[in-house]
């Protein structure tokens, strides 16, 4: 995309400067009344001498005059040509094109300087000429690197004679690209049989299913004792302390919500039931088989908390 | 409404402080007053797509917001000669836009006077400006 310092860009972009990219022909409508009422109620501008003869006369004028900020507004193209994006032949299209072609797409205003000759009356037929006056190099802005045109505009009325000018200002720009969200972490397989297990880990407590009729502790969870087959259970709460009894360094297959490598483990806790979890603050070259662990909690996102292990000295 | 005279106004009075809701509604009904059809002032989606919150009011009506400001103080007889604006911070819906004005210099000889306006919201000053306009001059003695 930096092809502004490529392919000579920037000059032919500056081969923009001094050119008048708008010749000047009239607006689609004259001054009108309807046009200027919906002006006034939109701006909240109770200003008679817009709409009232008699208010217009009172001081000093020959009748309702426009105001004066919406003297650019007789000369927009309008929906049609706006929703077309209609190269209206004139130069300006070529220059917008150009800048679209460094990328340059998006476009605020960020300065207008309008001068007035006279106020404008109901009738008079507003066009505008306009020059290019100069193209910056690129800048870094807050909405993204962008070049400033500034030109030149000459509005005129039906006479030709100059009703107002405006030095305006232009920022084209890259937009930035919005910061994709962080993926999140897989979500677990919850079911009645485990759900007690996910919940408890919500409240930062690592249980461990215990059977009620031969006490034997069993991880992961199920319905039935694999040691005397009752279905009675309940938990007891784990110490949090084990060590690995076995790990892997997954490098493959990437998922986003993950830096890799990382490190997952068989955890031997010492109540004697085995979990697998993330090992902490440790790297993989430094990780050993029987290595002691202890609980840490993980909160990748507030739908989520899962058990993770860090090294400790035993 | 009554018209302030040349000799009544006084280089620092300050203009009464004119806060301007920016509801959604004001911002597309004045896009479409001043015939701005670009997207980014009524389309939301679109808004977004080309890096900006959300749509934002276009230039045309901070002019015609100021102009506004300026002729509601000043009176009918006013003759706005001047707008010089310089945008900053967008005018997002939901927020408001506060107008505040002071008189910053006098031409006798063509009795034009300069009022330095801005136009702050939540996020800073949308707009800083220059108008001047023409006012009457007062009875003869």
């Amino acid at each position: 995309m930096a092809l502004t310092e490529q392919d000579g860009y920037d000059e032919r972009l500056q081969e923009f400067t001094g050119r008048e990219v708008l010749q000047p022909r009239p607006g689609p409508d004259p001054v009108n009344v309807p046009m200027i009422r919906h002006w006034v109620e939109a701006m909240g501008d109770r200003n008679p001498i817009y709409l009232d003869e008699t208010a217009a006369r009172e001081t000093g004028r020959a009748g309702i005059v426009a105001p004066a900020s919406m003297t650019q507004a007789w000369t927009m193209p309008g929906y049609a040509a706006t929703a077309a994006r209609q190269d209206d032949g004139s130069g300006l299209g070529g220059l917008i094109a150009l800048l679209a072609e460094g990328g340059y797409t998006s476009v605020v205003a960020t300065d207008s300087e309008f001068a007035f000759h006279r106020e404008l009356v109901v009738g008079d037929h507003v066009g505008v000429r306009e020059t290019v006056e100069s193209i910056s190099p690129e800048k870094r802005t807050a909405l993204g690197a962008g070049r400033f045109v500034t030109t030149r505009r000459t509005y005129l009325d039906q006479h030709g004679e100059v009703v107002a000018e405006q030095r305006w200002r232009m920022l084209w720009f890259r937009p930035e690209q919005p910061q994709a969200p962080k993926a999140l972490r897989p979500r677990p397989a919850v079911n009645r049989d485990n759900a007690f297990w996910f919940e408890a880990a919500r409240e930062h407590r690592l249980v461990i299913q215990r059977c009620s009729g031969c006490a034997a502790l069993r991880h992961p969870p199920g319905p039935c004792c694999p040691r005397c087959g009752s279905y009675d259970w309940d938990t007891a709460e784990a110490s949090g302390r084990g060590r690995v009894h076995s790990f892997v360094v997954s490098h493959h297959p990437r998922h986003p919500a993950f830096e890799s490598p990382y490190l997952v483990a068989l955890v031997e806790l010492e109540e004697g039931t085995r979990l697998v979890a993330n090992l902490v603050g440790v790297t993989p070259e430094e990780v050993v088989i029987d290595m002691p662990v202890a609980l840490e909690w993980l909160d990748p996102d507030p739908g989520l908390t899962l058990p993770a292990f860090r090294p400790v000295t035993p | 409404m009554r018209s302030r005279t040349y000799e009544e106004v006084t280089v620092g009075e300050t203009l009464p402080v004119l806060p301007v809701p920016l509801t959604r509604t004001l911002i597309v009904a004045t896009a479409i007053a001043s015939r701005d059809y670009q997207d980014v002032h009524h389309d939301p989606g679109l808004a977004v797509e080309r890096g900006s919150k959300d749509v934002f009011m276009n230039i045309l009506t901070t002019n015609g917001l100021i102009d506004r400001y300026v002729t509601e103080w000043a009176g009918p007889a006013a003759e706005v000669k001047a707008i010089k604006i310089r945008l900053g911070a967008p005018n997002y819906p939901g927020d408001t836009m506060v107008l505040t004005g002071a008189v910053t210099a006098k031409h006798d000889e063509d009795h034009r006077v300069e009022i330095a306006v801005r136009g702050d919201n939540g996020l800073g000053a949308h707009v800083t400006g220059v108008v001047a306009v023409r006012l009457p001059r007062g009875e003869e003695p």
